[in-house]
């Protein structure tokens, strides 16, 4: 079996549109939304890479473009290497992926959680509902401008909302995390606690 | 001279042979989120036809508790103790996996001693994992005697993991460049000690169900999960083993020094939930032949890595008497490790299957994005497809060969 730098070599001939993408440990590449699906595919056939470890995403930030990158890992069960594949989604706040779930069953849940966590919308998925959060729920957890503390929202079975007129509510953030936000230089304006995303010793708890 | 026996209901039994065909109703059944065998807040939502499943759809995220989003929120040592919480049941190989993921981040190698430890820390991790799967599975197909066998021995690694980390459960033991404490005195005596007595009483639980004929009935050729179909849904661990896929990052990806130990990586033939628990037993002597090896070259030399000053903290006798020392640990602590710019993939082999860490750095010592690939979460995808037409009995034995565990398959 060729090593790895060969295969990603013939791999970018029959696809040009490929690039490298930096990283700090193995191949990585970035591949245009329309051909992610071939590239895998090429990559699981063609190059021995039949193994997705992971599928995931990354938001970039609010402001950033792309705002959301969907990241495959893949494993050969053979010559026993890792690739990285990156893919720029299309969409802005709204983003769409090509679904893999024709290539690899198992990324089903793993589609389903980039959806529920990012609001990634994967186009040929069978099944895409949310998977950690509950059917209903309104925002996407892992998204930059959601807060640690949480979003006050309703809980998932209206009849118990009816009955008893609780909500989920943000959680107190005193005593929480005590660091610096990437970026953000000053620790007194960093710090959740300081942010005041939800009720502490300076803000009231909600009733 | 035999008679002929006529049923009493011949008369309708003839009849319904012309009527159109039975139909039965389909019954829904929700079995979790609190159900014994669903080890945890698991929950199966199931269509069945009498006793058979004919559709079975896992509900999970019960213990969702946002851990990608708190790591995005503090510092790398800071996020240590979370993950003690993924797989609560081998705290020891989580703390292990993380700090390698993000020692990878920081192209930092530990000294041969920390490997040592680590390694040892893996290793019993997967012994007291592999005795809770085993007694708890044991449990759900019948038999109960197992359970306090396997136990008994859990509590005293227990004993040592205190002696170790201080703590039995939660043990938070690795920091980013090393571990929290060196091994205390005398302890690799008593590692060496419980290995050499484990062993016969290991063969004896052992016994209890290898040639059991009520575990083989509920185990054997139930839940078969073929090679391809291991592959597919990106399964890992004892479970792709037990299948025939001889993939181990131990010895294929070598870690942490594991390619300075003998040892053997067994697989099953059949894929069925009878494999994956022999592949289990086996494993567990194999770790303890590692944990032996270890503790027999225990190396010495420091146990954190000393020259990096920007990621792990001085001693704290040091911390208390020199000024330089202190405002290194005031940056560590305030600040967190300092990490270069970039994107890293780290799996280790852990008791569960292949836990990941894919860590994103912009530099400095919070993480832009930590994903965790749960072994658990991707072991459960393939349900659906494994308890179809199944018994509703023999989802209670899948799911305990499984050995999952919902505080790593929820975050």
């Amino acid at each position: 079996m060729s090593a790895p730098a060969d295969l990603l070599a013939a791999l970018k001939q029959s696809f040009p549109q490929v690039a490298d993408r930096a990283t700090l440990d193995h191949p990585a590449l970035d591949v245009p939304a329309e051909q992610v699906v071939a590239v895998l595919g090429y990559l699981r056939d063609q190059a021995g890479f039949d193994f997705l470890v992971d599928l995931t995403a990354i938001d970039n930030g609010e402001d950033a473009l792309p705002r959301f990158t969907v990241v495959y890992h893949l494993l050969s069960t053979t010559h026993l290497n890792y690739v990285r594949i990156a893919m720029a989604c299309p969409g802005g706040a709204d983003p769409t992926a090509p679904s893999i779930t024709s290539l690899w069953p198992g990324a089903n849940w793993h589609e389903r959680e980039a959806f529920d966590m990012f609001g990634i919308r994967f186009e040929g998925h069978p099944d895409l509902r949310r998977i950690l959060m509950w059917d209903g729920y309104p925002h996407h957890p892992l998204r930059k401008e959601f807060p640690l503390a949480g979003i006050e929202t309703t809980l998932p079975d209206l009849e118990v909302v009816a009955e008893t007129g609780t909500k989920v509510i943000a959680a107190p953030m005193m005593g929480g995390p005590f660091v610096a936000s990437p970026g953000e230089m000053n620790l007194t304006d960093a710090e959740p606690r300081a942010k005041d995303e939800s009720w502490s010793e300076r803000t009231e708890k909600p009733e | 001279m035999a008679t002929e026996f006529v049923f009493p209901d011949t008369a309708a039994k003839n009849a319904s042979v012309d009527a159109p065909e039975f139909q039965t109703e389909k019954m829904s059944l929700s079995m979790g989120p609190s159900h014994p065998s669903t080890h945890g807040v698991l929950r199966l939502q199931m269509e069945l036809d009498g006793e058979v499943v004919t559709r079975c759809e896992p509900v999970i995220g019960y213990l969702h508790r946002g851990d990608e989003k708190i790591a995005e929120n503090m510092t790398y040592n800071q996020f240590v103790p979370y993950t003690d919480r993924l797989d609560y049941l081998a705290p020891l190989a989580n703390n292990v996996a993380y700090a390698l993921a993000v020692e990878k981040l920081a192209k930092l190698e530990v000294p041969e001693r920390c490997q040592a430890i680590r390694v040892i820390c893996c290793e019993l991790a997967r012994v007291s994992s592999h005795l809770l799967g085993l007694g708890a599975y044991a449990i759900d197909v019948g038999a109960w005697s197992v359970f306090l066998y396997t136990f008994t021995e859990r509590e005293k690694l227990y004993k040592l993991f205190e002696e170790l980390t201080g703590a039995r459960f939660t043990t938070s033991y690795t920091r980013i460049g090393g571990v929290a404490r060196d091994v205390p005195e005398g302890w690799t005596d008593r590692v060496n000690a419980f290995c050499d007595q484990f062993l016969p009483i290991l063969d004896e639980i052992l016994a209890l169900l290898t040639r059991n004929k009520i575990f083989m009935d509920r185990t054997a050729g139930i839940g078969v999960i073929s090679k391809q179909d291991a592959i597919a849904y990106g399964i890992t661990g004892p479970n792709l083993r037990g299948s025939g896929v001889p993939l181990d990052l131990r010895k294929d990806r070598p870690y942490s020094g594991y390619q300075n130990y003998e040892f053997d990586v067994p697989v099953g033939a059949s894929g069925d939930c009878y494999d994956r628990y022999l592949v289990r037993g086996e494993e567990m002597k194999q770790a303890v032949r590692i944990v032996k090896q270890a503790v027999g070259k225990f190396p010495g030399g420091p146990w954190y890595a000393t020259e990096a000053k920007r990621i792990f903290g001085p001693p704290k006798a040091k911390i208390l008497s020199s000024m330089e020392e202190l405002i290194q640990n005031f940056m560590l602590v305030t600040e967190g490790p300092q990490m270069p710019a970039g994107e890293v993939y780290f799996e280790a082999e852990n008791p569960k299957g292949a836990l990941g860490f894919f860590v994103v750095s912009r530099g400095g010592g919070v993480p832009w994005r930590l994903k965790i690939r749960a072994p658990s979460f991707c072991n459960l995808s393939i349900l659906p497809k494994l308890c179809k037409d199944m018994m509703v009995s023999d989802v209670v034995s899948i799911l305990g060969s499984l050995d999952f565990v919902m505080g790593e398959c929820d975050r």
